[in-house]
């Protein structure tokens, strides 16, 4: 049986047109591109080619890109750097994120928090998008950092990046302390313009393995003349802000992925359609079920819903075992028995968050899929709410 | 299979034996953990002192179902006495595995089925 695979937003396949040209670094081409010698320098033109390709994409310059070993790591560089560079001089500093951040990014903040940076966590809407204002209101005399997700991994709400660049570029026109701008735009990179210009960003954060690329390679866009401490230390490599020897394959196979998102640009519409196809027929057929996060400010490949008397993690297993491979803000295999942070952060009970299920289309995704999907989903909705007495509540609500 | 779910989880997951309500119950016994968002509600019905007829609800995770369908099996039959000696240990030794994050489905079901068993003795005493 093949499967439908519908956790794009977790990772993607890797295309073939990018596992080709990865496949010379794997084999034989395996220079260090430090070394002066032709298989050293044949390393070091392959890594500037995907770096050029990088620049290309955000409109930037090449010296601009930094390759990391992951978004996390990206994340990790730009929000410890900066905050490093101010705490090296003795400086009190303040950062700003939002509630509903990934966790390479909370988390971060949070270690900061407790060290003593004072750090806010900017709430967000019902909807799951912020509003600028709220970020306005949090900028205060010793604000360093900005740190807004460009859209959710979980609900693939699109943050106004645009406008929170134009509120920090305006208010830094008459400050002495200038405020940096860092957004995470691992889950937008596939569908929406990432001109660092444009969105007057400082830093930017993306990955591979989100784009058909490989796993294990990221980018940090690192404005030029930002000011950022490195948070490991060693050779010369990625401008000394990520030291260690390049992972020439990897680096090569994201170049190739960035250059192919304009080239997969069509099929946006197509996988917007059968999105849509598939939400409104859960909302329609599934009674008492929920989108979570607004629907105009969206990713076109995400749908995240919440049903009464099913939890979300039962739902994933049981789809699997039907050959769906899906998501939830429930599972506590995590470790904590706590739902989502971002469900949380919405406004949803304990029990709503829990009912949740993420589904992500993807390139291959076909509208065969989304119909056997829309039956089998609707049937194991049924059979949970069956196991959990749910339906029985829901007959004797209608005769009352 | 996934490593997560024991094949013999996924088995009483997906093919519960007990499922369902008991009209005319001798006992009911409700819990829920709103952090985890599981909830658990056990039925029995007592003949001769003997679990005749015991069914659950269960809204939660795979494990919190199976597990709820384990426990019923384990109570089935039983005489009050032995019912009342199926605690947690009992239940992780015949789920065989129970990862470390989902003991609590385990804690769950061993306060539906003692408090279902409460509930009779109370009823059986007023």
């Amino acid at each position: 049986m093949k499967g439908i695979y519908l956790d794009h937003a977790a990772t993607t396949p890797i295309s073939k047109a990018v596992l080709d040209e990865m496949m010379p670094y794997l084999k034989g081409s395996y220079g260090n591109a430090s070394s002066i010698h032709a298989l050293g320098q044949t390393s070091r033109e392959a890594i500037d080619e995907s770096r050029e390709r990088v620049a290309r994409f955000l409109n930037c310059l090449p010296s601009e890109i930094v390759f990391t070993g992951s978004a996390t790591e990206s994340d990790n560089i730009a929000i410890l750097g900066i905050a490093d560079f101010f705490l090296k001089q003795g400086k009190r500093i303040h950062i700003i994120t939002s509630k509903i951040e990934h966790p390479a990014v909370l988390n971060t903040c949070e270690v900061l928090d407790k060290r003593g940076v004072e750090v806010d966590y900017c709430n967000v809407g019902k909807d799951g998008v912020i509003d600028v204002s709220d970020i306005e209101k949090l900028i205060k005399e010793n604000t360093v950092l900005v740190s807004i997700m460009y859209a959710n991994n979980e609900i693939g709400t699109i943050q106004p990046i645009i406008e929170i660049g134009k509120l920090i570029q305006r208010i830094n026109q008459t400050r002495e302390q200038k405020i940096c701008f860092h957004t995470d735009a691992v889950q937008a990179v596939n569908y929406l313009s990432c001109d660092v210009k444009e969105l007057g960003v400082d830093f930017l954060t993306l990955s591979a393995h989100k784009i058909y690329g490989p796993k294990g390679v990221g980018v940090l866009y690192t404005k030029q003349g930002t000011q950022i401490e490195p948070i490991v230390y060693g050779g010369h490599q990625e401008a000394k802000l990520r030291p260690g020897t390049e992972n020439t394959a990897n680096i090569v196979g994201l170049g190739r992925a960035i250059e192919d998102i304009s080239t997969h640009k069509h099929s946006t519409d197509v996988m917007e359609q059968l999105r849509d196809k598939l939400m409104d027929g859960i909302l329609n057929e599934i009674k008492h079920s929920r989108l979570n996060g607004s629907i105009d400010h969206r990713l076109p490949n995400n749908i995240n819903v919440s049903f009464d008397g099913a939890e979300g993690e039962a739902l994933v297993i049981a789809l699997d075992q039907k050959g769906i491979a899906t998501s939830t803000g429930s599972a506590c295999s995590s470790g904590s028995l706590d739902p989502s942070h971002v469900l949380l952060a919405l406004g949803l009970s304990h029990v709503q968050a829990h009912g949740s299920l993420r589904m992500t289309l993807g390139r291959q995704t076909t509208e065969k899929d989304i119909d056997k999907v829309l039956d089998v989903l609707t049937k194991i909705v049924k059979k949970l709410r069956t196991i959990s007495g749910y339906k029985k509540s829901l007959a004797s609500e209608r005769s009352e | 299979m996934t490593k997560y779910y024991s094949k013999k989880i996924m088995e009483h997951f997906m093919n519960p034996k007990n499922l369902g309500k008991l009209n005319n119950a001798d006992g009911i016994g409700t819990t829920e953990n709103l952090r985890c968002g599981d909830a658990m509600k056990i039925y029995i019905k007592v003949e001769k002192g003997k679990i005749k007829g015991i069914k659950f609800e269960t809204l939660g995770c795979g494990h919190a179902i199976a597990i709820s369908d384990m426990i019923c099996e384990l109570a089935k039959g039983k005489k009050i006495d032995e019912a009342k000696q199926i605690k947690f240990e009992t239940v992780v030794k015949e789920a065989g595995e129970v990862p470390k994050p989902k003991l609590h489905c385990v804690s769950l079901a061993e306060v539906a089925l003692q408090s279902a068993i409460k509930d009779y003795e109370e009823k059986r005493k007023s």
